[in-house]
């Protein structure tokens, strides 16, 4: 039995070290806004939050994982989860969807360790997240749209 | 799929279409893959609570108003476009609007198709009619009911966001009327709205479906569950074809926490508590294989055949003039060969399925474009009549054509059989989907011309050599050689040449293939408007000027290209290191036309906007028609700049995407749309984006660098992108 802190809650995990974090969330716990894209951390789609670092949850193993706190789609929240989810509402980012989990944590973490990020900041930050779909443009008009939204509030 | 051909299926009445137009589409549908489609025996969309207006509109005694949404949401939001037609004929707001996934049933055929497909860019044109006929028809029994309670004359009678209303100042809820109103009979006349009077088709309007996706709330086929539902890993053939020899599961079985191995033919499946299990427990399993007859399949035979293939003569696509004979007497002559490469459709979302074989036959839980389909194979592989399986469409992630194939609903289907009563929840790693796709064909095109002195297009030949599709998939839709979803963009060529010959060669090559989105709309583009441009330099013309001559009869044609010259300032001139390519075609009942603009940096060339003027008739939900481009876009871009599958020994090459290569972040142009409406009723959308990409970037390139393209992907022809 593996303790895990996952969205501030403890839970008990029964399942072998060496299990993905990805797969842990998904069959054993029931959580699946977390997405299995790739299983080698080339797309993103199973983003979540690692003590508030955004890592590839189908390369990060069970065994790992004690003392950490994940955060996934489902336990985002705080002012920056709040302003990028507002912005991808404001401007219909997702399409089929199924990356957003992934775009969503990523561009919240990029814009809590930076709040004015540059075309080149989102570059570097969100390059690892595929959309087969092809919403990067909204998500960059986003990312910007939420940075505004937090400027203006601090 | 494109409105010219005259010769696919038709079901125009689909609204009202019963048996007998089902059995019509069944014998489309039959053969291939399709084998044991059967119509189910009873009319599910009859078993629609509480309250059915009709196969579309369900209105609850608590005022819910739901479209029972017939085809299937990918990303192309089809939920928002189809309910905005329902609601803006029954008078409510669409955002209040509930969607639930329509059942397998032959009323939900789709008409420009024929068969319960989401695809062709045709949810919206074949619902125009349909599904504001179905609010209207819902809306005027409502009334009715309302006239009647009231001892009023219905023309005393309107509606206000959910109620009707009387002159008197009376008004009672769609949800307390919704009882008697579905005891009146059906109206036979429906007037729908005039243009002028719509308040929500072609406003802006919100996705119905972004909060929730932005949430991680949506729940796609990966996400299904069921009570005690366990999962299985599949091992199929490295070579695709092939079948299973024999299998040694001992060392698998003994793995904690498996459940059973079942050899299903093509391939092994592991099934297991968990997934990471029966994945875990599937690398221990020793399968010998019978490769088949694909064995030896590379790249090059692939090429090879095809070149076969170009010395056939095929089968006519359009003609007019004498080609041949002008070809002889013009005073400038060019050939030239196109060639397309295979590519993986790699959406998001792998293959995946949840299927359950029990007592009350089979149900099947999993994101598809083509439920009818996937009941069909079901029932074959499960070996449970058609009419005890059950289709739950989910949330696609991601379609692009992949999902109109239903070969992993049937494994699911044979692999639950195997273990009655269990949901078994079958789920494909990203190497089994790259390594066992429908690989949008390879094609080859053989294209010539002929310029008179003054440099005008007086002949043209052009032959597209490629695999058939719809061969496989609908093979009664194939006749005389033609098979209509090779011939978009040349069937429909926008341009006026006085000699013209045009023809396709249906071409195997040992490869199953797919339809990729836009389909044989991207082959043809590519070769053609590639060619017209190498034309235009010929004659010593600007490519836009060129085309504009050979558009005369072609107003909405020409209204785009001039625009997006407008836009693009295609008449100004650049500074060096920067250049444009052009390409213009009409696709799925739109008109678009495409300036690329890329500039040199360093040894590799920069990709800097894209810039569509597009003009679909009427725009039903106008943001969505951008973001239908822009996805599109990305899309054209995976076809154009590096995206390739090659084979070797008969094995793809390619397993993940570190080498099939899709676009990211950091290598997106900036693209601007234009969407003008230039006629009165919409064209497709889906697929429009994707096909000029090619031209117009290998135009743009020619510009640049004087280095013509001919093949893709471009990096094949060390065209490097930052």
């Amino acid at each position: 039995m593996t303790k895990l802190s996952i969205n501030g809650k403890n839970v008990d995990v029964d399942a072998a070290p060496e299990t993905p974090l990805l797969w842990v969330l998904r069959d054993h716990l029931g959580m699946t806004g977390t997405k299995f894209g790739c299983g080698a951390a080339l797309c993103g789609a199973c983003t979540v939050h690692l003590d508030g670092v955004p890592v590839r949850s189908c390369r990060i193993f069970l065994g790992t994982l004690a003392g950490k706190q994940i955060t996934t789609i489902e336990g985002l929240g705080g002012r920056v989860g709040g302003a990028v989810q507002a912005a991808w509402d404001k401007i219909d980012v997702p399409q089929c969807g199924y990356c957003q989990s992934g775009q969503v944590l990523a561009a919240t973490a990029l814009l809590t360790r930076n709040p004015k990020p540059s075309d080149a900041d989102i570059d570097a930050a969100m390059s690892g997240n595929l959309c087969r779909c092809g919403t990067y443009q909204r998500i960059r008009s986003a990312i910007h749209d939420a940075a505004q939204t937090l400027g203006a509030g601090s | 799929m494109n409105a010219n051909h005259d010769d696919l299926p038709r079901n125009d009445d689909a609204p009202n279409a019963g048996r007998r137009d089902f059995l019509k589409t069944s014998a489309v549908l039959g053969g291939g893959l399709l084998i044991g489609i059967s119509l189910p025996a009873r009319n599910f969309a009859a078993d629609l609570k509480p309250v059915a207006a009709n196969a579309w509109v369900r209105i609850a005694p608590d005022n819910a108003i739901t479209l029972i949404c017939h085809r299937n949401e990918m990303g192309q939001d089809v939920h928002t476009s189809l309910a905005l037609l329902v609601a803006e004929e029954l008078g409510v707001d669409v955002n209040a609007v509930r969607i639930e996934q329509a059942p397998v049933d032959p009323v939900y055929i789709n008409a420009l198709l024929g068969g319960q497909i989401t695809g062709g860019s045709t949810s919206v044109r074949d619902a125009w009619e349909k599904l504001r006929s179905a609010g209207a028809t819902a809306r005027m029994m409502l009334v009715a009911a309302a006239a009647g309670a009231w001892k009023v004359p219905v023309a005393e009678c309107g509606i206000d966001n959910g109620f009707v209303v009387h002159t008197s100042g009376k008004r009672e809820s769609y949800g307390k009327l919704a009882d008697a109103a579905a005891k009146l009979p059906v109206p036979t006349q429906v007037e729908l709205k005039k243009r002028a009077d719509f308040t929500q088709i072609g406003k802006p309007q919100h996705r119905l479906d972004a909060p929730a996706k932005a949430r991680g709330k949506t729940v796609f086929g990966l996400d299904v569950s069921q009570p005690g539902m366990v999962y299985a890993s599949i091992e199929q053939c490295p070579v695709i074809g092939g079948k299973v020899k024999s299998v040694d599961d001992a060392m698998a079985k003994a793995i904690k926490g498996v459940i059973a191995i079942v050899d299903i033919g093509d391939a092994v499946a592991v099934v297991a508590d968990h997934f990471w299990v029966a994945k875990t427990a599937r690398e221990a399993l020793a399968i010998t294989w019978d490769y088949g007859p694909g064995a030896g399949l590379t790249t090059e035979k692939i090429r090879a055949t095809l070149r076969e293939g170009a010395k056939k003569d095929g089968a006519i696509v359009k003609q007019n003039g004498d080609s041949a004979a002008a070809m002889k007497t013009a005073a400038k002559t060019l050939h030239a060969d196109y060639e397309s490469q295979l590519l993986a459709h790699a959406t998001l979302e792998p293959m995946n399925c949840l299927a359950l074989v029990g007592d009350k036959g089979c149900d099947i839980w999993t994101s598809t474009q083509f439920p009818q389909g996937a009941q069909g194979v079901a029932a074959a592989r499960s070996g449970v009549a058609a009419e005890r399986v059950r289709i739950w469409p989910q949330f696609i992630g991601g379609g692009f054509g992949r999902r109109l194939d239903v070969d992993f609903i049937g494994q699911a289907a044979a692999i639950a059989k195997a273990l009655p009563g269990k949901p078994v929840k079958t789920i494909w790693t990203r190497e089994d989907d790259i390594r066992n796709d429908f690989y949008r064909p390879a094609c080859l095109h053989t294209l010539s011309a002929g310029l008179d002195a003054q440099g005008n297009l007086v002949a043209f030949e052009s032959k597209m050599v490629s695999a058939s599709i719809t061969n496989r998939m609908f093979p009664g839709v194939v006749k005389d050689d033609l098979d209509p979803f090779m011939t978009e963009g040349a069937v429909n060529l926008t341009y006026a040449i006085p000699n013209a010959m045009q023809r396709v060669v249906i071409q195997e090559f040992g490869l199953r293939v797919g339809y990729w989105r836009s389909v044989s709309h991207a082959l043809n583009a590519f070769a053609i408007e590639g060619f017209i441009d190498e034309l235009a330099h010929a004659a010593g013309k600007d490519p836009v000027a060129f085309r504009l001559a050979l558009l005369g009869s072609q107003p909405r044609q020409r209204a785009v290209l001039e625009r997006v010259a407008k836009e693009s300032g295609w008449a100004d001139k650049l500074p060096a290191g920067r250049a444009r390519g052009v390409a213009s075609m009409e696709s799925y009942e739109t008109h678009q036309a495409l300036v690329a603009e890329v500039s040199q940096a360093g040894d590799k060339i920069k990709l800097d906007r894209l810039v569509y003027v597009v003009d679909p008739g009427i725009a039903v939900h106008p943001d969505q028609i951008v973001a239908q481009i822009q996805s599109g876009a990305v899309s054209g871009l995976i076809n154009t700049l590096r995206g390739k599958i090659t084979l070797k020994e008969g094995r793809v090459e390619q397993s993940n995407f570190h080498d099939f290569l899709l676009l990211r972040m950091n290598q997106m142009p900036k693209i601007d749309v234009v969407v003008i409406e230039g006629a009165d009723k919409p064209g497709g959308m889906g697929e429009v984006g994707v096909p000029l990409v090619a031209p117009a970037i290998a135009n743009a390139v020619f510009a640049l660098t004087g280095k013509r393209a001919r093949a893709l992907p471009l990096s094949d022809a060390n065209i490097a992108f930052v």
